[in-house]
């Protein structure tokens, strides 16, 4: 069935069970991927998935959810079903309602896919590129973890009043992690991600040189100093911290108790007046972007930051609601609709007069510790309690050189961390996770183990 | 008439399904396939979340799905799909030989056919009678969290349960094949608690496989107490100061350590990588002689506990070291075929669309003699950690756990609640460490994410020193 066969078929066994309301979203997608070990397949894997959420509202107006991946005309029943036991039990505390932006006309971009290439040409692919990882050094003794896919997907979201609204895609990724070893050394491992919307769009070649790169780069290394240091946050490693205390900016984190800040919390000032950070799920550079979110409201760029102050939450209905707003087109499909940020992007504004301009990665001569990738984000961000401690890959830059640090992790708190920002570089830097320049923020604690 | 030409055009539940398994299986073989392996789940999930007062989310959901891996010397090719009719699964088989460029058929493996069948169901298909209704957990969820609000400092106030119930079928060119009903159930308590600009948080889970009465058992107050307990010991802690010293964890999920750094490493998986630093350790010392470590899937309602892997063998109690000696590693198919460490029913993965791998499933340090208190007076100036948050282990064996929970020793005394601790090291420097185990055995369920998906384990151990490790702090 199609995504306008399934919506006909569940409005028909809708109409026989006598919901009178309900939606769904849906994803259909076909994957395919390959791993290769020194020049070896390893495994190749294709698979082809179907999911359905969908929601009723009974007559009391609660609703209930189920999902499924059976989309048979008996499957649909079976859900509809169980979806309509399930709302006895809906949230009378916070009543769940279409989107007011569901129907509203959205951005219609040219479609970004690509046709698959295959799994051999996958494999061929990867095979080349490991051998070029291999010879790129000596010390460079396998690449254990790797991998190249392609999926070709379409997402929907409709419901009964009318609202239906589609779109297909494709996404490729590429990602190489080396190991290096040296006699009498501990093994060094880094690695490169790079998405595409189909493999050729892939920088290949870039992937290889940044993870041979980086791998290289750690072999020579020292443990560091316990003590408070100046940071430099790599545009990778300043996105993860901003994504991992995103509840900051979280109307459905504010409603739950879980995020710093609270209802009134707009305008609050956090940081510089020369920081702005925006989510912009719409982004060209964004591969992963989706028109809508899973309530079918469009998505859009929204200020969360403008001038170092807290400007917009990002919200689903509910929440809107509450918060007597409009939907921002962040919402995820649930019982409980979930509520997170889609790209974020992070640059220096306006009112940038108080930053120390000198401190730039690439030119400063100072002591400062420069964090390339955070690691184990799940298990060292207490994001309810705004503290972090994370380990991290990164540099001791000191007397003009720099060598690699050999374990050690950085901790603080994140209202600490914005408010100690102390230069935001100008050159943003396009991740896979969204974009920034680096940014400099001043002491924070390092464990080392020197 | 018409049932039983739907019954032997595609996969029934419940049904025999011998004929037309075989019929795929010899399909795959014709084409020249070494090894054909046919795995079927059908799924009935269940997860309800309480919060504060309310019911906020009830979300069933069902899935069904095969995962069809075929292997080719030591290549495998692995394809997922929801379509269960015979046309389905051949299309997947097809498209498994296509990827792994079979073309010779000639030299031919030889498939006499499915054993007989296997079906540890049979006393299991009462339980999606017996679990807890929604309504039951609704009610209990909610009494949950309504003894937590214990003082005005607990903010927030939460309590969810989900219940998998996961029917398979593993069928493969060996013979194998059998059929299996595995149950488990989960519930949490959360709270975060505050007071002016101290914030604390607190949370507890509790898991069981294959009982489906056990949560109307759970001692939710008890849980409750513990939760509640141990946010506002947290509430005004400050933070650690960062260095070096001794440890001593606390049992039941101070296992996380071991699971995480060693346990990991102990997988086949990791061999074929070249990424352990224990691949050629066997029969060689690697941990204090205190230490002995087991991996088993056989304890009696355990998270992890099977009464069959994803591959159809029964899972085996391995002890992995024996006294400080490694003695085996954690094997599936694919590890037995690439490294040749023989299986020991560990091979997992999350659904249909993960092809198994070597995953742990009980994981434990074995008891030792000594007390509790004989480990904390052991130390003058070190650290208790009575509850571990979740960590990673990094591509060369480095791990990073959080404290969740942890207290000062001072002069062999616990003394002030400290806040912010993670716990830095490797496995092959921290494994000689360990130099006490405690008398006081405790597993605790966990869910863990690898290269096969999120599988449900325990992890366990006793109270253990740890001689020296990298706290990291403020």
């Amino acid at each position: 069935m199609n995504p306008r066969e399934i919506t006909a078929q569940i409005s028909k066994a809708a109409d026989f069970l006598n919901l009178k309301k309900w939606d769904y979203g849906a994803s259909f997608s076909n994957d395919y991927s390959v791993q290769v070990d020194k020049g070896e397949a390893k495994q190749l894997k294709a698979s082809q998935k179907q999911i359905l959420t969908l929601r009723v509202w009974n007559e009391s107006n609660l609703v209930g959810i189920t999902t499924t991946s059976d989309i048979s005309e008996s499957g649909i029943k079976k859900a509809l079903n169980q979806a309509n036991i399930a709302s006895d039990f809906g949230n009378k505390n916070e009543k769940t309602e279409f989107s007011p932006l569901a129907k509203h006309p959205i951005e219609v971009k040219e479609a970004k896919k690509r046709n698959p290439v295959g799994i051999k040409r996958l494999l061929t692919i990867l095979r080349e590129a490991e051998v070029k990882l291999l010879e790129s050094h000596e010390s460079i003794k396998s690449v254990p973890y790797n991998g190249l896919s392609e999926s070709f997907y379409e997402r929907v979201y409709a419901n009964s009043d009318g609202a239906f609204r589609s779109y297909i895609k494709s996404q490729a990724a590429l990602y190489l992690y080396a190991r290096a070893e040296e006699k009498n050394k501990k093994p060094r491992s880094s690695g490169s991600v790079k998405l595409g919307y189909g493999v050729e769009d892939i920088d290949i070649e870039s992937c290889i040189k940044d993870a041979s790169n980086k791998t290289i780069s750690h072999l020579n290394y020292s443990s560091i100093k316990t003590d408070k240091y100046l940071i430099c946050f790599s545009p990778e490693s300043f996105l993860t911290i901003i994504n991992a205390f995103s509840s900051m900016f979280n109307a459905r984190s504010i409603l739950d108790g879980v995020s710093l800040s609270n209802k009134n919390s707009i305008g609050e000032k956090l940081s510089t007046e020369a920081l702005n950070i925006y989510d912009d799920g719409l982004h060209e550079k964004n591969i992963s972007s989706s028109p809508f979110d899973g309530e079918g409201t469009p998505t859009k760029r929204l200020c969360l930051i403008n001038k170092g102050r807290i400007e917009n939450f990002i919200h689903s209905e509910s929440t809107a609601r509450i918060f007597k707003t409009i939907p921002t087109g962040h919402a995820g499909l649930g019982s409980k609709v979930s509520v997170s940020p889609d790209w974020i992007v992070v640059e220096k504004s306006e009112e940038n007069t108080d930053l120390k301009i000198s401190l730039d990665h690439s030119t400063y001569e100072g002591e400062f510790v420069y964090i390339e990738e955070l690691n184990a984000i799940h298990a060292g961000v207490r994001a309810s309690q705004g503290s972090f401690s994370l380990p991290f890959d990164g540099w001791l830059y000191k007397n003009g050189k720099k060598i690699s640090i050999e374990s050690a992790t950085v901790a603080g708190d994140i209202k600490y961390l914005l408010k100690n920002i102390v230069n935001i570089e100008s050159r943003q830097v396009v991740t896979t996770n969204g974009i920034s320049p680096h940014i400099w923020v001043d002491k924070l604690s390092i464990t080392g183990d020197a | 008439m018409l049932s039983s030409q739907i019954k032997s055009n595609e996969i029934v539940f419940g049904s025999c399904n011998k004929d037309l398994l075989e019929e795929i299986i010899f399909y795959g073989i014709g084409l020249g396939a070494d090894f054909v392996e046919i795995f079927i789940e059908n799924t009935d999930n269940s997860s309800v979340l309480a919060e504060e007062d309310f019911i906020t989310s009830v979300s069933p959901s069902f899935g069904r799905g095969a995962g069809i891996r075929i292997f080719k010397e030591k290549k495998d090719g692995f394809v997922s799909t929801n379509d269960l009719t015979k046309q389905g699964l051949m299309r997947s088989v097809s498209q498994a030989i296509e990827m792994l460029d079979i073309t010779d058929n000639k030299k031919r493996e030889v498939f006499n056919g499915l054993n007989e069948h296997r079906d540890y169901s049979l006393s299991k298909k009462k339980w999606i009678n017996e679990v807890p209704s929604i309504h039951e957990i609704s009610e209990k969820l909610l009494v949950s969290t309504k003894s937590l609000k214990k003082n005005n400092k607990i903010i927030t106030r939460k309590g969810s349960y989900s219940r998998n119930l996961q029917e398979v079928i593993i069928a493969s060119s060996d013979g194998t094949y059998v059929s299996d009903i595995r149950l488990h159930q989960t519930v949490g308590l959360n709270v975060i608690a505050s007071d002016a600009q101290y914030r604390s948080s607190g949370s507890r889970r509790f898991g069981s496989s294959g009982m489906p009465n056990e949560f109307r058992l759970w001692d939710h107050d008890k849980a409750a107490n513990d939760v509640f307990e141990s946010s506002m010991n947290m509430l005004y802690a400050d933070y650690v100061d960062a260095g070096q010293m001794p440890v001593v964890l606390a049992n039941k999920f101070g296992g996380v350590i071991f699971h995480e750094a060693c346990g990991h490493l102990l997988e086949t998986t990791q061999i074929e990588r070249g990424t352990t630093p224990f691949e050629n350790k066997l029969n060689e010392k690697i941990a204090h002689e205190s230490v002995t470590a087991v991996d088993e899937g056989i304890s009696e309602g355990s998270f992890g506990s099977l009464s069959v892997d994803d591959e159809g063998m029964e899972p085996e109690k391995s002890v992995l070291i024996k006294n400080g000696i490694l003695k085996k590693f954690i094997s599936d198919r694919a590890g037995e075929l690439r490294t040749g460490h023989k299986r020991t029913g560990s091979g997992r993965r999350q659904n249909y669309s993960f092809a198994a791998a070597s995953r742990m499933r009980n994981t434990f340090i074995a008891k030792g003699e000594h007390t509790k208190e004989d480990l904390i007076n052991s130390i003058s100036d070190g650290l208790y950690c009575k509850s571990m948050g979740g960590g990673s282990v990094g591509a060369t064996g480095q791990f990073n756990f959080a404290v969740e929970e942890g207290y000062l020793i001072k002069n062999g005394k616990l003394t002030s609640p400290v806040k912010g601790a993670t716990l830095i090291g490797e496995a092959k420097e921290v494994m000689p460490k360990i130099s006490m185990c405690g008398n006081d055995l405790e597993l605790a369920p966990g869910f863990c994410g690898s290269i096969s998906g999120s599988v449900n384990v325990t992890v366990g151990q006793p109270h253990i020193k740890v001689d020296s490790i990298t706290v990291g702090g403020r």
